[in-house]
């Protein structure tokens, strides 16, 4: 199991086209994706759950993932989400 | 008077075309075991529909819109095939024994549940996608076919209840002026398209919907958050006084946006933009920044619990290096104290924060610190033109043993095969006096300064700003600052090097002239300043600037300084 937290810095938090761009990458690893964000765990690869998380601006992000491309996928989600405008 | 939220500027006038969306009503059909396959095929079916729709919506939002709003539609895609969605409308038809529609409407009615409930405005209005995407979804499901706004073909002014983004994405701008709605934000998608396309716009007026007929005369100013319906002849004249006057004012601009930061006999400096992270470049770029003057990474290091490691400020660093475009980007190393609260450096309480362990001191002694950030900064450097600046320098000891860390971290990097600039140039942050006394030294050692007046003028003066009883005897403007920064550019010019200014003081247009005559060569300030700065430099000639900072380095107050620089520019 790998697991990496990054910050959000993004004004608009986890807004439409990011979060798109993020389930989209996601959707492309194999590995069970999780991202973990204000007490809540959802399945990465629905963008549905995520938009549920209410990631704003200064929320701690966690992303998880277990399976063969856990950790390529974890430090790759991790660098798009720190890089969000 | 209508009134309501302002969520995209301009002035227009027209006829109302008062929009109304189809209606319908969700069907609770029952169906029996044998049916249930073939409902949740009739759902994948309508689903398919709707993706081709979608798709098709998306091609015309990127052609009138840009890649950035059709990308919108690329998300309603997205949560149309959702997974999770399809195994709820799945075992609501299974468990429940109900037809498709009422499946799809339970399931949306679900999500627009849990998004009301969050407390960001932001993701509230998300909502109103997914209720944009299930009506479509039912609607194909019932062979309803929906009006389209895409039809309309005389000018005029939109008023609806609200407008969903897939039809927002279908108005016709040859012919759609302006909207007023009942319900919505200023986050919607339905908002973001509206100022993307620049089409004036007001929401959430809760009622304009009941006051107006279709056809009825309208005015909508969406600068002033102000709604006529059949205006009088006066009222016309004088709001096409202001619609004349936002044009010009928009167009003189978006002119100076491209033109540079000359003055009329052709010297010519470079206006930046101080930004807090990548959120800000779009703003910078829109008002004709040349670059980023200073780069604040103090968000990277706040409202946490451990120190960011090199991946994720390196990523940070990266995605404005890029987003500036090969134009210059000044990045400060980390530049807090005890003022603020980062529990995870065991900050001492201190009595004097502000001359206290902060910046460049807490780099210097908890080296990890020093070595993750200009590691992060010098991977990113291969990424665009970056820059390094030190904060809160007060020595020459200081700068070379910072010049000294950073060649160690080159070679390393070297050694690790990372892509970085070589020659990546170096600068002081000037906000201490003693950087300002010692600036001939410093200015053989880097490549540049940057003045920082806040704190420069809070140091020289002995003021802090914060505390009320003496907060106004801050003034940058006041000869023992306006002689330091006078030294400062000097010293740098003699080493063939040049200065600029982060500070406030360098997006004051009672400054900017005194500064520009004294040798700036960059002013670095907030995005929206930039253009009246910009105006004021190109209107000037540089030897009258000139002579204008050498009067005033003659006077002895501050208060003939104002006097002089008001009677200039009368």
């Amino acid at each position: 199991m790998f697991e990496k937290s990054v910050k959000i810095t993004a004004s608009e938090g986890l807004h439409t086209r990011p979060a798109t761009q993020l389930v989209k990458a996601a959707k492309g690893y194999e590995a069970d994706i999780t991202i973990i964000a204000n007490g809540k765990s959802v399945k990465a690869t629905s963008l549905l759950k995520v938009q549920t998380l209410g990631v704003t601006q200064g929320t701690m992000v966690t992303i998880a993932a277990e399976g063969a491309q856990a950790e390529q996928a974890v430090n790759e989600l991790a660098a798009l989400l720190a890089a969000m405008e | 008077m209508i009134k309501g939220i302002p969520v995209s500027p301009g002035i227009t006038f027209g006829k109302a075309f008062v929009y109304q969306a189809t209606k319908f009503t969700v069907p609770l059909t029952t169906v029996t075991d044998d049916q249930i396959d073939a409902e949740i095929a009739r759902f994948l079916s309508a689903r398919a529909a709707t993706v081709v729709q979608l798709e098709a919506i998306m091609a015309t939002a990127r052609i009138n819109f840009g890649d950035e709003e059709a990308e919108i539609f690329e998300g309603h895609i997205m949560m149309t095939e959702d997974d999770e969605f399809e195994e709820e409308v799945v075992d609501f038809i299974r468990n429940n024994h109900k037809c498709a529609e009422a499946a799809v409407d339970f399931a949306t009615n679900e999500q627009c549940a849990v998004l009301h409930a969050l407390d960001d405005e932001y993701l509230r209005e998300r909502a109103t996608d997914m209720r944009d995407i299930g009506d479509r979804l039912i609607k194909n499901l019932m062979g309803i076919e929906s009006v389209s706004l895409g039809d309309i073909d005389e000018e005029v002014i939109l008023i609806a209840r609200d407008l969903t983004p897939s039809e927002t994405a279908q108005i016709n701008l040859n012919f759609v002026k302006g909207f007023i709605t009942d319900l919505g934000g200023r986050t919607s998608h339905t908002s973001i398209m509206a100022r993307s396309l620049e089409l004036p716009a007001i929401v959430g007026t809760a009622n304009v919907t009941g006051l107006v007929q279709h056809g009825d005369a309208v005015v909508l100013d969406a600068l002033n958050n102000e709604f006529v319906v059949h205006p009088s002849p006066a009222q016309i004249d004088s709001y096409t006084t202001r619609q004349l006057a936002w044009q010009s004012e928009r167009e003189e601009l978006s002119r100076l946006r491209t033109l540079p930061a000359e003055t009329l006999d052709g010297h010519r400096v470079e206006l930046c933009a101080n930004i807090g992270g990548i959120h800000d470049c779009a703003g910078a770029e829109r008002n004709g920044a040349e670059g980023v003057g200073l780069f604040r990474t103090e968000f990277l290091f706040m409202d946490r619990d451990h120190l960011p490691d090199e991946e994720e400020q390196l990523a940070s660093y990266r995605a404005v290096a890029k987003a500036m475009n090969g134009h210059p980007v000044i990045i400060r190393t980390m530049d807090i104290g005890g003022d603020k609260d980062l529990p995870y450096l065991d900050l001492p309480h201190e009595m004097n924060p502000f001359l206290g362990w902060r910046a460049i001191r807490i780099s210097l002694e908890r080296r990890e610190i020093l070595h993750t950030q200009l590691r992060a900064i010098l991977r990113a450097s291969a990424f665009g033109k970056l820059r390094i600046m030190f904060p809160m320098i007060i020595s020459v000891e200081e700068i070379r043993e910072l010049k000294d860390e950073l060649e160690k971290y080159k070679a390393e990097l070297r050694a690790q095969n990372h892509a970085f600039d070589e020659n990546i140039e170096v600068g002081v942050m000037v906000e201490t006096p003693a950087a300002a006394a010692i600036a001939h030294h410093l200015a053989k050692e880097v490549d540049f300064f940057s003045i920082g007046t806040n704190d420069l003028t809070q140091y020289t003066l002995a003021v802090d700003r914060g505390n009320e009883k003496i907060a106004h005897l801050y003034n940058p403007m006041t000869p023992a600052v306006l002689t330091l920064i006078k030294q400062v550019i000097d010293a740098s010019h003699k080493e063939g090097k040049w200065t600029g200014m982060c500070g406030e003081l360098a997006g004051d247009e009672a400054a900017a002239l005194v500064l520009l005559g004294m040798g700036l060569d960059e002013f670095s300030m907030s995005a929206l300043s930039i253009p009246r700065i910009k105006r004021l430099i190109r209107s000037t000639r540089f030897e009258q600037a000139r002579e204008m900072a050498a009067r005033v380095l003659t006077m002895p107050t501050a208060h003939e300084i104002s006097e002089y620089i008001e009677s200039c520019c009368q």
